[in-house]
């Protein structure tokens, strides 16, 4: 029995943590969200150069051929450090989606440069205010053209690359396209976490090519975001702890009535509620860590759970620290903000909260839990 | 990460596995409820827990010389697992084995854990918990039922309230008050008690579910030994401490319908015309109960593979409780709404009688073994590490502090 990281795996999310704290990862998420940046460009190219945007990327192809388990463990830190990059597009989706279902042409082309940072990718997924559903994807793909608009695509600014989910002759359709291309247009998108840019991208006649089969792009995209899901969850779950962390300094330091307003059980019983949302979110993550570096047939319904506690547990804990923070919660200035936002965009960036029970519940019927 | 036996625990398990095939059936669904109000039911878990002692799984973690085999934590652990899948009565010595048990091994003469211990273990005699009152329920240090010293034995005048199987226990662990001009928590001393003494008398309580599983103990002029008294005149706070750190670990699960029981009722019953499982309100609670209970089995699995290390258990065990019970009473009251107008009436179906069961007890086990609010206070002062809150009863003589009377 051991549902733990290994010792080489714990060194490597010490170093982590202490390589984003002493970068002042937060400040600069800070500065980004505070500025026209959708980026912090010196930090990402620190984060290629430690290489861990080729963790899962097999050593042929210049990566460190590393398992999720390592993955896993570097989204928690990234997750407590707000880093402004965009890790979860580039890594959890698009160079998962390539070294899953990538031919070898197009592996070779792409995964060393998703390595040494030329080549940055995001997903592009949703066209309306609605969920994406395998029936209302109206963006086209007719002989490798592509025509239509996406919409709140996370860091498109900075990806060179996207996947586009696309409407295909024989359905759903995967199709990765080079975002320099003629016809590609992006524009930026207001959104509630300015730390990480959300654009529009409208395609006129662009050149795509197709990943895995094209008719199995739906199934194909779900299988990339069950597993996304796990990594997700650890960037939420990372930030949980840091929300709890502040809430518990800010309540023993913070004086009212003549005493620390974290004496008060009103307090105590808030705190003591995030705590045990970020545990019970915390082993679902562990166990979906361990169904998705197994590929257990079990990493569907281990997905689901992990993604659906953690997106509680982040929800939770993001809006009582707020609370627990009274006014100053409430500022600009203090740090409250920035989690709660990104709370709200790692849950949606993969489906909502509610998609997800949905999911979770379709598995526990395929797999018939009684 | 993997889930295997190290090839020491894989044996120990096959070796659990055996003797438990040999002796007992799985539990297939026809197993019957440990409902100790029946007389038969006692006596075959008396009849159960002598098969064990004999064989030593009794008390495994214990001493040789008290019937167990010095197992360890993991063993333990191991060997819980395997009788779980076991259609066998539990639950009835758990206050007796997981709270006296500990105590006496630790307080006790030698002399008296040899007395004492095998019988207890052997389920020969069964113990119970003296604690709580009707002044002193979750603040248990509140306690007034009064010792006084009378040459080598103490007279013991007061009640004792919410005592479990107090009308079928042999002996009990009493901690009452010696000295009300001490201080609340100085002023206690720790004894332990034949139950069929002259002067105490069991008036079993009458729950809102009908049944009776406790009862108020009253003590008139009862007579103990003093070689009975567990701990110095004075340590009986402290004693007591012992007592309840055992007991966070010996209640655990809230058992009763779980999201299983919910998931399988909803997909045969009606809502509209539709099952009820097709209802987008029914989806997302049963989503968020399989979340719940897959974060405590997990959580519980982690702390096993810390165990398995050489680690401690860690804090996390506090949430089972708060958890587990919340999630009773909700799925309860699912089954029962999920019925509409008929959810009032009592039947013979199972999985309704499960969902009216859950609904009625689950209001009990957010209180029994730390109330939801207090295990909330452990959690924020001794995980979290947040301050005490300010009290009225520090430092000043019991006698002095408000009582509301």
């Amino acid at each position: 029995m051991n549902l733990d990281f290994s010792d080489d795996q714990k060194f490597l999310q010490e170093e982590a943590r202490k390589f984003l704290d002493k970068e002042g990862a937060l400040s600069r998420s800070r500065s980004v969200l505070e500025t026209d940046k959708n980026i912090d460009e010196e930090l990402w190219n620190k984060i290629v150069d430690l290489g861990w945007t080729g963790i899962r990327i097999p050593e042929e192809f210049d990566g460190l051929g590393l398992g999720h388990l390592e993955l896993c463990v570097i989204a928690e830190e990234l997750g407590r450090f707000l880093a402004p990059v965009p890790f979860s597009s580039s890594v959890y989706l698009f160079t998962e989606a390539i070294v899953n279902y990538g031919n070898d042409e197009i592996k070779k082309s792409l995964l060393p440069k998703l390595v040494n940072g030329e080549i940055v990718g995001t997903m592009a997924i949703t066209e309306g205010l609605y969920a994406p559903t395998e029936h209302n994807i109206k963006l086209s793909c007719n002989d490798g053209v592509l025509n239509g608009k996406k919409i709140a695509v996370p860091d498109a600014e900075v990806a060179t690359h996207a996947i586009v989910v696309a409407k295909s002759n024989n359905g759903v359709s995967l199709q990765v396209v080079d975002l320099s291309s003629e016809g590609v247009s992006i524009e930026h998108q207001e959104n509630i976490d300015e730390s990480r840019g959300h654009f529009s991208i409208t395609f006129n006649n662009v050149k795509s090519n197709a990943i895995g089969d094209e008719s199995s792009g739906w199934e194909m995209y779900e299988s990339i975001i069950n597993q996304a899901a796990v990594l997700f969850s650890y960037e939420q779950i990372g930030g949980s702890q840091a929300t709890l962390d502040m809430a518990i300094n800010y309540a023993k330091e913070r004086y009212a009535f003549g005493r620390p307003i974290g004496s008060y059980q009103a307090i105590k019983h808030k705190l003591a509620d995030m705590y045990i949302a970020l545990t019970l979110a915390k082993s679902n993550c562990y166990y979906a860590a361990w169904a998705l570096s197994t590929n257990s047939a079990d990493l569907p319904s281990a997905s689901a759970t992990a993604r659906v506690s953690s997106t509680k547990a982040y929800q939770l804990c993001s809006k009582e620290n707020i609370q627990t923070h009274g006014g100053n919660g409430f500022t600009w200035e203090y740090d409250c903000h920035m989690f709660y936002k990104r709370s709200k965009l790692l849950s949606l960036n993969i489906g909502s909260l509610s998609n997800w029970r949905e999911k979770l519940v379709t598995s526990l019927e395929q797999s018939n839990i009684n | 990460m993997d889930f295997k036996d190290t090839p020491e625990q894989a044996q120990f398990r096959k070796k659990c596995r055996d003797w438990l095939e040999k002796n007992a059936e799985y539990v297939d669904g026809t197993s019957k409820s440990d409902d100790f109000a029946s007389k038969d039911r006692l006596k075959e878990a008396k009849a159960w827990q002598k098969k064990k002692y004999d064989a030593g799984w009794a008390m495994l973690h214990w001493p040789k010389e008290y019937g167990g085999i010095d197992a360890s934590s993991m063993e333990r652990i191991i060997w819980g697992n395997e009788e779980s899948k076991f259609d066998v009565p539990k639950g009835i010595f758990e206050i007796g084995l997981g709270m006296c048990g500990p105590v006496m091994m630790e307080y006790a003469s030698q002399e008296q854990k040899e007395r004492y211990l095998p019988p207890m273990a052997e389920g020969k005699e069964i113990w119970c918990q003296l604690f709580s009152e009707p002044s002193a329920g979750s603040d248990v240090a509140g306690l007034r039922s009064k010792a006084v010293k009378d040459g080598d034995k103490w007279i013991i005048n007061g009640q004792k309230v919410w005592t479990s199987g107090a009308h079928f226990s042999d002996y009990g662990i009493l901690v009452v008050r010696h000295d009300p001009d001490l201080e609340k928590h100085k002023g206690m001393t720790f004894f332990f008690v034949d139950m069929k003494s002259p002067g105490i008398e069991v008036k079993p309580i009458k729950q809102i579910t009908g049944g009776s599983s406790f009862n108020e103990v009253y003590f008139t002029d009862v007579e103990i030994p003093d070689s009975q008294r567990l701990g110095e005149i004075g340590d009986g706070w402290k004693v007591a401490i012992t007592t309840l750190m055992n007991e966070r670990l010996a209640v655990g699960d809230a058992s009763g319908a779980d999201v299983e029981d919910a998931f399988r009722w909803a997909k045969t019953q009606d809502d509209q015309g539709e099952p009820l499982l097709n209802n987008k309100a029914a989806r997302e609670s049963i989503a968020d109960w399989y979340c719940e209970k897959s974060g405590l089995k997990n959580t519980k699995l982690r702390t096993m593979s810390a165990l398995s290390k050489g680690g401690t258990p860690g804090p996390e065990a506090s949430i089972t409780k708060i958890v587990s019970a919340g999630k009773l009473q909700d799925i309860g009251n699912f089954g029962i709404d999920s019925l509409d107008m008929a959810g009032m009436l009592k039947t013979d179906d199972q999985d309704i009688k499960s969902f009216h069961n859950a609904w009625l007890g689950a209001p009990g086990l957010r209180i029994a073994g730390g109330t939801d609010e207090i295990l909330r206070n452990i959690i924020a002062e001794r995980v979290l590490g947040l301050p005490q809150d300010p009290r009225a009863d520090k430092g000043v003589a019991f006698k002095d502090i408000p009582s509301g009377n």
